[in-house]
């Protein structure tokens, strides 16, 4: 018990004698320096601590880790430690750590008071803003760049970011889409139930898929699937130090890095909306003729007839948009990413809570678009 | 320094590979108690690889590496976890964990691993802390500080539970001259009052020749080890032209 491997004695006057005893390792547990500092209480005039180790059967650092502390503690209180009676191993660890190696003992920086944090943080907030306009400005300035033949970026790499945020999504695309599908054609079901109409399932699950689901569906996996994986990969390349190995070549990362991304997702986007589309009519259609009975050539009939071309460019136009925040949004926080793991980890994070957010207030302001301009 | 002859990590016929391409054939060697034991060779030579067996992330192909007589791959996966607590390893980077604090990252090993309460944890931390040079730093990030300060870190990390193995993968590497003589003192330091055996894995010569006791040297082209023992004593006696150029930074041809 930890209880029987300290005691004290006080053989002179003023003299504290430690007597140590048994295993004083890390895993055998370790008498907590409070008994120690007890004693200096109740004894208000020890002037020096002597050791008697004779019966220490086995110590590491933790036993050192002891005196350490003790000693530390002792040098406050002025009184001299007598190391004599120690291991020898445990006088050489004492030594090793009582040397101050850095130069100036360390400052850690006070937190601030509570205004100045509100301050902080405004300002701070002026700069992201400036540093999202400068992000916005050197990618347009790179598309202008593309448009006239200059850009330099590598094709290959360009047509493998296609791959995975075209045809790798469309598995998890296809899955989405078909369930919204069904999702709609229930929940219109139970209502037009009421009234007989059962066949506008067909208008309404092929006008809401082509004129905002599909594309904000689209959208919401997309931010999660490759906004993220777009955070990532350039978190991972500004912690690596390879970004400024190409701003060190001349290359402007915007146009390397950022600019076939955006414009990749801004390609596949359009794509995999329409793709979408289709699936969510696909599932409404197995729904509503396998289970509620609607005969299939109606269904069909009302579905071309319901969804105008007009409903299609709508769906388009978000998409492109979408294609475009989110490209951004991953690029930018990829970019922005703080030199550690943590840091890729918030960057990943901010991409897909920017990329949603953004997609949902973009859906807004479209809806309201086209709400008064009567499309 | 009193040596030990007493091997506490032995290397019996040891081949490594990845998949299809061989890395190393055919590795004897023995490393004994309270030694700077130090692995030499070029870059690409396998080095690291060696070292992955040593600590347990890989499986050699052939052969086995005994710790105190226990083939360590042989054993169950509980006995393998018994081992690889009395490793400490301080990784390149020194591989810290950048969501904890310098005094986090240590205490994570005693926190695991001891019945200390969190009032000796600290104390504890602060002694290995301040072993390293970098006592008053707990509260710190790793990010926080320069790189030599957070390979001094990883090596309170390495050195929390006092492993009876300290395993260095480069330790000089990415530090300037004067940090990484004062770390090749540390090991020095820690050898001799942890009574620690040390295991570097390296290529700097300088820190070959100031603290090694014995070393293996591994080639790249015949894919095995060329020699063994002493570095200073391999470049006075060895007759291997390519132990020579290595340790003369290929300034001696050696005789051939």
């Amino acid at each position: 018990m930890p209880a029987e491997k300290i005691s004290f004695d006080y053989p002179v006057p003023n003299t504290l004698l430690i007597k140590i005893s048994g295993d004083w390792g890390i895993a055998a547990g370790l008498p907590l320096a409070d008994e120690v500092t007890a004693q200096f209480i109740s004894h208000k005039d020890i002037q020096q601590i002597i050791f008697d180790t004779s019966a220490l059967t086995k110590w590491d650092s933790g036993f050192v880790a002891f005196l350490f502390h003790l000693s530390r503690e002792c040098s406050h209180r002025n009184i001299r430690v007598m190391p004599d009676g120690l291991p020898d191993g445990a006088q050489k660890l004492i030594v090793l750590a009582s040397k101050v190696n850095e130069k100036v003992m360390p400052q850690k920086p006070r937190p601030e008071p509570f205004l100045a944090e509100i301050g902080g943080q405004f300002l701070q907030l002026n700069e992201r803003i400036l540093a999202l306009l400068n992000f916005l400005g050197e990618t347009a300035v790179s598309f202008v760049r593309l448009i006239t033949g200059k850009a330099y970026f590598r094709r290959d790499e360009f047509v493998c970011i296609v791959q995975r945020c075209g045809a790798d999504a469309l598995g998890l695309v296809s899955l989405i889409s078909i369930l919204v599908g069904v999702i709609l054609a229930f929940i219109g079901a139970i209502q037009l139930k009421l009234f007989g109409a059962q066949i506008f399932i067909a208008d309404i699950v092929g006008i809401a898929m082509a004129r905002v689901m599909g594309a904000v569906m689209t959208g919401i996996i997309m931010s999660g699937r490759t906004g993220a994986s777009f955070a990532a990969e350039l978190g991972i390349m500004q912690v690596n130090e390879e970004v400024d190995a190409l701003k060190t070549l001349g290359i402007s990362p915007v146009e390397f890095l950022v600019m076939p991304r955006v414009l990749a997702l801004v390609i596949m986007m359009p794509l995999l909306t329409l793709y979408a589309d289709f699936m969510g009519i696909l599932g409404g259609f197995v729904v509503s003729t396998g289970f509620l009975g609607i005969n299939r050539v109606e269904y069909w009939h009302h579905t071309q007839s319901a969804v105008k071309l007009t409903n299609v460019w709508i769906g388009l136009v978000h998409s492109v948009v979408f294609g475009i925040i989110i490209a951004i949004a991953g690029c930018l926080r990829g970019m922005q990413c703080e030199r550690s793991s943590s840091g890729v980890g918030e960057a990943t994070t901010s991409a897909v809570v920017t990329a949603i957010t953004s997609i949902v207030v973009a859906t807004a302001i479209i809806t309201f678009i086209c709400q008064i301009l009567g499309v | 320094m009193e040596k030990n002859q007493q091997p506490i990590i032995e290397v019996r016929n040891l081949d490594l590979s990845y998949e299809d391409y061989d890395v190393m054939r055919n590795l004897n060697f023995s490393i004994n108690k309270e030694e700077i034991f130090v692995v030499m060779g070029g870059s690409g030579c396998g080095k690291s690889t060696l070292l992955k067996v040593f600590i347990g992330l890989k499986e050699p192909t052939k052969g086995e590496v005994l710790y105190n007589g226990k083939s360590f791959w042989e054993e169950s996966d509980l006995e393998q976890q018994e081992i690889m607590r009395r490793f400490g390893i301080l990784y390149q980077g020194g591989a810290l964990w950048s969501s904890f604090t310098l005094g986090e990252n240590v205490a994570l090993p005693l926190q695991l691993y001891s019945n200390l309460s969190a009032s000796q944890i600290r104390e504890v931390v602060e002694l290995k802390l301040a072993l390293v040079g970098l006592s008053g730093y707990a509260g710190f990030y790793p990010s926080e500080i320069s790189g030599g300060m957070r390979k001094r870190a990883g090596l309170a990390r390495a050195i929390a539970l006092d492993p009876d193995i300290v395993f260095f993968d480069e330790p000089s590497a990415g530090l300037d001259p004067i940090s990484a003589r004062s770390l090749d003192d540390l090991i020095l330091q820690l050898r001799d009052t942890l009574k620690a055996t040390i295991v570097v894995v390296t290529h700097e010569l300088a820190s070959i020749f100031a603290i090694a006791n014995n070393s293996v040297l591994l080639d790249t082209d015949s894919k095995t080890m060329i020699a063994m023992g002493n570095p200073k004593e391999l470049l006075n006696n060895s007759k291997d032209a390519r132990v020579i150029q290595f340790l003369t930074r290929g300034e001696r041809q050696g005789v051939v």
